[in-house]
């Protein structure tokens, strides 16, 4: 079952902070999904040729090339930045000085 | 002219149309009249998040259309309903989540786009389930949206704003999206017309991703004749969405059915009485009306919801890992990049977000992704079989759209695993990419707080790329009564 060290790993992996009292009721809910999940591993394993081969999707792909004009939407998007510089989204830097 | 309610309800898309060619009314009498209603009722039923200001303006240039019959549709002045997960351009678009509370969209999704053309009018966006993740619209951050017909019940959910505003009379019809009941359990809760697509039927250009591989967007409307009108208006491929194809001209949609029931899945548990009886009514009449109903085997649909609930979050943490406060959206200040990150999106994910994520990112981990993740990817492939298998003898499948009637607003909050049964029959069908809908079959008997009894609903699944079984089965149950 979880431990209160896995749910630190799962909370900085996914990039939430959680208080304490958050995590506890994280971990209880987890473990419950967890045991109802646990039933698929008494599902019987699929062999080659048993699968469905005849399933119709297919990717359907464009050429790669510009669908927008360029520049055309920059202002609509970058109006939406919560910190924007010029035509700059601003972030917080990533390297150790 | 002001449409009452009464009037207003006695409304499909096709007489509305008629009326308007008329010029029985306007289609800004008509707006008009369902705002009228709007403001009746919405405060109470929390059915839209917003209603759009220039909603008079948009029917003001459908009668233009009209009065000139240029490019005139059955959609033509039309008051829709958007579920607040599709973008319309220039307007807020919040799935219902904090993380987007002021997010305006900067294009339209293709299926808006389709609709513009075919001269509908959006009276606004409706409430849903955050991000689309919850079978009730509790997990909304802006409060439930409550079920027309039972004001202490939910209108059931992802799309349940949308659900209530068909069946309380606050729009003519309305868009949702289905990524595991999502479109038809509301519709079933609120006495509609629901259709999920098949997989890829309908682009997703513009419409907020929840688990890419099960996602479709569909109609709610009041009869099945406006569920396929307005199906037909948004189909079909798109270059932006790589999955949506056109169909195919249908072959002949058989005239008597031959349809399967997986009775041992119906019968193990937890289907309430009123659901199971209400269903084997409506059976008995197929039955006379001389269409074939048969049990059919399908051993592996068990195993459909411990697969969906690995399959989806799996899908939903990686598709939400794009909100980082960068671009756009809520933003927190923290001491580093990272810190932003987790800030922010403690701030702005609700409780039911946050653990989809987190069981999406334990499912992928590296210890345990081949115990879960790709377990539930060979599940999906036995559950298709099974599908397939039956759809080699059967025209249809149908089952209960829910296993429960509406529930108590508040009774299943605090108990994600309980919330998460009542899918149990819609969601096979998303994991098989085959089209299903719901088709409303009556009342239960009167409640105290709800007068006229509370919404039934049955569901029917086609092969693929058949929505004209389940359009032929609609009409069916609707005549059938």
């Amino acid at each position: 079952m979880l431990t209160k060290n896995d749910i630190n790993n799962l909370t900085n992996l996914a990039r939430i902070d959680l208080t304490e009292e958050e995590k506890d009721k994280l971990q209880k809910d987890l473990e419950s999904i967890l045991g109802y999940i646990s039933e698929l591993q008494k599902a019987p394993n699929v062999t080659e040729g048993h699968r469905s081969e005849s399933y119709y999707l297919k990717n359907v792909t464009r050429s790669d090339d510009n669908p927008n004009e360029p520049g055309g939407n920059t202002e609509k998007i970058l109006e939406e930045a919560p910190k924007r510089r010029d035509n700059l989204f601003v972030v917080k830097k990533i390297l150790d000085n | 002219m002001r449409l009452n309610k009464e009037e207003l309800d006695k409304l499909t898309i096709k007489t509305a149309h008629e009326a308007l060619v008329r010029g029985d009314f306007s289609a800004v009498d008509l707006t008009e009249s369902y705002l009228a209603q709007i403001k009746e009722k919405n405060e109470e039923l929390n059915v839209y998040l917003e209603v759009f200001a220039d909603a008079r303006e948009q029917a003001t240039e459908a009668d233009r259309r009209l009065r000139k019959n240029d490019g005139v549709t059955l959609l033509t002045g039309i008051p829709l309903a958007i579920k607040d997960n599709i973008l319309i351009e220039g307007r807020k678009c919040s799935s219902a989540s904090k993380m987007l509370e002021n997010y305006t969209a900067v294009y339209d999704a293709t299926v808006i786009k389709r609709l513009k053309e075919c001269g509908a009018v959006f009276l606004g966006r409706t409430n849903m389930d955050e991000f689309a993740m919850g079978g009730s619209t509790e997990s909304s951050a802006f409060g439930p949206t409550k079920n027309p017909h039972d004001k202490t019940r939910v209108a059931g959910g992802s799309s349940g704003g949308s659900a209530s505003a068909v069946g309380g009379g606050l729009a003519l019809a309305a868009l949702g999206s289905d990524t595991g009941g999502s479109i038809r359990q509301p519709s079933s809760f609120c006495g509609a017309v629901g259709l999920k697509p098949t997989y890829g039927a309908v682009s997703r250009y513009g419409v907020m991703a929840l688990a890419s591989s099960l996602d479709q967007v569909g109609p709610i409307a009041k009869t099945t004749e406006d569920a396929e009108i307005l199906f037909d208006a948004i189909r079909g491929a798109d270059n932006l969405d790589s999955n949506a194809y056109n169909l195919p001209v249908y072959p002949v949609t058989p005239a008597k059915l031959n349809i399967g029931v997986p009775y041992s899945f119906l019968n193990g548990g937890g289907v309430a009485k009123e659901v199971l009886d209400n269903f084997n009514q409506l059976v008995e009449k197929l039955k006379q009306d001389g269409h074939v109903v048969e049990e059919v085997e399908m051993p592996n649909l068990h195993y459909s919801l411990a697969c969906y609930y690995v399959l989806m979050p799996a899908e939903a943490s990686t598709n939400l890992a794009r909100f980082d406060g960068v671009r756009y959206g809520l933003h927190l200040d923290g001491q580093d990049v990272t810190d932003d990150y987790k800030k922010t999106r403690a701030a702005g994910f609700g409780r039911e977000v946050r653990r989809r994520i987190m069981l999406g990112t334990f499912v992928l981990s590296a210890g345990y992704y081949d115990a879960y993740y790709n377990k539930a990817n060979q599940a999906r492939e036995l559950i298709k079989q099974d599908y397939l298998n039956v759809f080699n003898q059967y025209d249809a499948i149908i089952t209960p759209t829910a296993p429960s009637l509406a529930f108590p607003i508040g009774k299943n909050s605090n108990d994600p695993l309980q919330m998460y049964l009542e899918d149990i029959f819609t969601v096979p069908v998303n994991l098989a990419g085959v089209p299903a809908m719901s088709i409303p079959t009556g009342f239960t008997a009167p409640l105290e707080t709800a007068p006229k009894g509370l919404p039934l609903g049955v569901q029917v699944a086609a092969p693929e790329r058949r929505e004209d079984i389940l359009f032929a089965f609609g009409r069916l149950v609707e005549r059938l009564g």
